[in-house]
């Protein structure tokens, strides 16, 4: 089915947002006035985008020469035995280069960039996964790009900050607030801001003012249709549940959207809950939040009572957001999603089930979905399958990992 | 007609011939018991309307003086009560300045529109400027202002072109705010010609006041942007004269206050 098809489609779940860019009550446009016309200006360039057959083609290009897709829908035949139950296939986004689905949405965004004619490029990272592999494309494309980032982040990612510099993107470290990701998304919106005639900011997930949620969750799909076409291939039918880690969540739209109108095939977004949701110290928005405003989208943030935001914690730094994308919010509240927590501890025992079971050392973010696979597969027959969307590799890790269980390195 | 304040304040300047003053500090900033003497510094030194802004965590649109600030107030356990019982008080003092309520999206809509709009209203604010409400959002805060008879004041951009303009103008009251640079508050200046001819273009579309804010920090700057426009935000340099003296800083606040007054009266508004 293309996507044509769904939009013709009455009551399809597949044809959000809305033309004002909202899904049910969530997502719109929540910005100050000089972005505005920008983004309006972004809003009719991606539909011209979309509708060109020359930018379809350009993005499939480079998806298959640069970044290595279609890649495999792998059946972990260990770890489907050591768990007893439904048969469990991974989507391999962690083989991509720069190690994870980032890139996906990468190449998408700087097309647009160049076609728009911008000549500078931002972007906010966490982990520093979205830096890195949005001064990759920055380099292949050689637009200068600045990279902002937490300072708490830049210490406890050395490695990434190394990356970024090494493909010639400036990063700058933000100082403000907790000086996390949050403060480097408000730090990239203030250079946005100051900069608008010359500059595109490459956002990294399926949050933002429209058309972001919208764009980076179509350049994301890729990842759904490639395990549609892979599981009919393996199986001749499609699974009977899609798991996969939801931070703002964009490896999780990617592999979901494509299967949003399939009733009988089971979604579960994966939700951070850190120390554990009762101790207020998790990065679980649905689970422990409610809907409010931040950073141009109106979807689930943990927040206080008088609307101040709360500080996000999970072990895995790209899932520590206080927000979630808006269509999440709007699949949670229709039920077409179940959202589930996931504790730093749980992440860690999959993280290392994975490794010894399969060779495959996955990101902590997509060893999230992998704890909740271990909870839900046991449960079913041997007969169901379920699809995880492994994300990202686990290399970037290792000393959070290392740290967490008490080993030197 | 009591509940205008606004018009008629900015009525009372063009009588007088010069731009209104309008002042921002942060609420709680550097703690709530401080900021009535504060405000009232303002109104002693000759502010003619006042912005009183919500504390935020994430305030995307401000420059590192007012983040400071917004952090300052929020550490000083700022909550939203405070905020309102700062402008009840304000308001039982002052009957006559025009308060405005001026922050971000989220403090407002947390406990719904309509219990703000009405909280607001009770506390005597005659206005609410939202920084991430566009004219598009509209529906998520403007209905519940206006049911209560409070001005929604809108903010127009140098990216605000004429195609933009109706959309800003549209549902928009009290006055309109023009920020003169395109980038976050405390910073620079915006060139006089380029300011001069915004007015005129924004001017073009609406009757009502249009106040100039955004990097004006200095008394001669202010009279400057005075000639041609209907009002004179400052905001930055305020808050940094009170991250400066902290709890003792309301005479410096009120001197400054004075300094921009006395520049917008040297000057005759031209028309």
């Amino acid at each position: 089915m293309t996507m044509t098809d769904s939009l013709t489609a009455p009551n399809s779940l597949r044809t959000q947002p809305d033309d004002r860019g909202h899904f049910g009550q969530f997502g719109g446009r929540y910005v100050a006035e000089t972005l505005m016309p920008l983004i309006l200006d972004l809003e009719k360039e991606y539909r011209a985008a979309k509708a060109d057959p020359e930018f379809e083609e350009e993005f499939q290009y480079l998806l298959r020469h640069y970044v290595g897709r279609p890649n495999p829908l792998y059946y972990a035949q260990r770890l489907s035995e050591e768990l007893g139950g439904a048969k469990i296939y991974l989507k391999r986004e962690e083989l991509n280069h720069t190690g994870a689905h980032k890139i996906n949405n990468c190449i998408g965004q700087i097309l647009l960039a160049k076609r728009m004619g911008k000549t500078r490029i931002i972007a906010e990272t966490g982990a520093g996964q979205h830096g890195v592999a949005t001064a990759t494309v920055a380099a292949l494309f050689n637009i200068p790009c600045t990279i902002f980032m937490g300072a708490l982040d830049v210490e406890r990612q050395q490695p990434n900050v190394f990356r970024m510099k090494l493909l010639g993107a400036e990063v700058r470290a933000v100082e403000s607030g907790a000086r996390t990701l949050k403060d480097a998304m408000n730090e990239a919106l203030r250079d946005w801001v100051a900069n608008v005639h010359d500059t595109f900011y490459i956002i990294g997930t399926v949050a933002g003012p429209h058309p972001y949620p919208e764009l980076v969750r179509d350049f994301q799909s890729v990842i759904g249709r490639e395990t549609r076409e892979q599981i009919m291939e393996a199986e001749g039918r499609l699974p009977d549940m899609l798991i996969a880690a939801v931070g703002g969540g964009s490896n999780a739209i990617g592999l979901f959207h494509p299967f949003l109108d399939d009733k009988d095939v089971e979604i579960v977004g994966v939700e951070a809950a850190g120390y554990g949701l009762e101790t207020g110290q998790h990065a679980a928005s649905i689970a422990g939040g409610f809907p409010g405003i931040l950073h141009g989208n109106k979807t689930y943030l943990l927040q206080d009572e008088d609307g101040q935001i709360t500080e996000a914690h999970s072990i895995s730094a790209g899932l520590d957001y206080p927000g979630i994308g808006p269509e999440h919010a709007w699949l949670n509240d229709i039920g077409r999603v179940r959202y589930e927590p996931v504790t730093d501890k749980e992440a860690l025992e999959a993280f290392q089930r994975l490794c010894r079971l399969e060779g495959i050392i996955p990101a902590l973010e997509s060893s999230h979905a992998l704890a909740a696979v271990e909870k839900i597969a046991p449960t079913m027959g041997k007969d169901k399958i379920i699809v995880v969307n492994l994300s990202g590799r686990g290399d970037k890790d290792i000393f959070t990992v290392a740290k967490a269980l008490g080993v030197e390195i | 007609m009591t509940a205008d304040r606004i018009s008629s304040t900015f009525a009372r300047c063009r009588d007088e011939g010069r731009a209104a003053l309008v002042t921002f500090i942060t609420g709680g900033d550097p703690t709530p018991a401080d900021t009535g003497a504060m405000l009232d510094a303002l109104v002693a030194g000759g502010a003619d309307l006042i912005e009183l802004g919500m504390p935020f965590t994430d305030p995307m649109a401000d420059g590192p003086a007012i983040q400071a600030a917004n952090l300052r107030a929020l550490g000083a356990g700022t909550k939203t009560a405070d905020i309102l019982a700062i402008a009840t008080a304000f308001r039982q003092r002052h009957p006559h300045v025009p308060l405005i309520l001026m922050g971000y999206a989220n403090p407002m809509i947390r406990r719904g529109p309509d219990w703000f709009a009405k909280a607001a209203k009770e506390a005597g604010v005659d206005g609410v400027i939202c920084v991430d409400i566009p004219t598009e959002e509209d529906q998520e805060l403007g209905p519940a202002l206006r049911a209560e008879g409070l001005h929604f004041i809108r903010l127009a951009t140098p990216t605000t072109d004429k195609a933009r303009l109706p959309a800003v103008l549209q549902g928009s009251s009290g006055f309109l705010y023009y920020v003169s640079v395109a980038g976050i508050t405390g910073k620079q200046q915006a060139a006089q010609a380029s300011i001069e001819a915004a007015i005129a273009h924004l001017k073009s579309g609406t009757d009502l006041p249009v106040a100039v804010g955004f990097g004006i920090r200095t008394p001669e700057q202010a009279a400057a942007v005075g000639t041609v426009a209907d009002g004179v935000v400052v905001g930055s340099a305020i808050i940094d004269i009170i991250a400066a003296h902290g709890a003792a800083a309301a005479p410096h606040v009120q001197d400054y206050t004075a300094s921009l007054r006395a520049a917008l009266e040297q000057k005759e508004v031209a028309r």
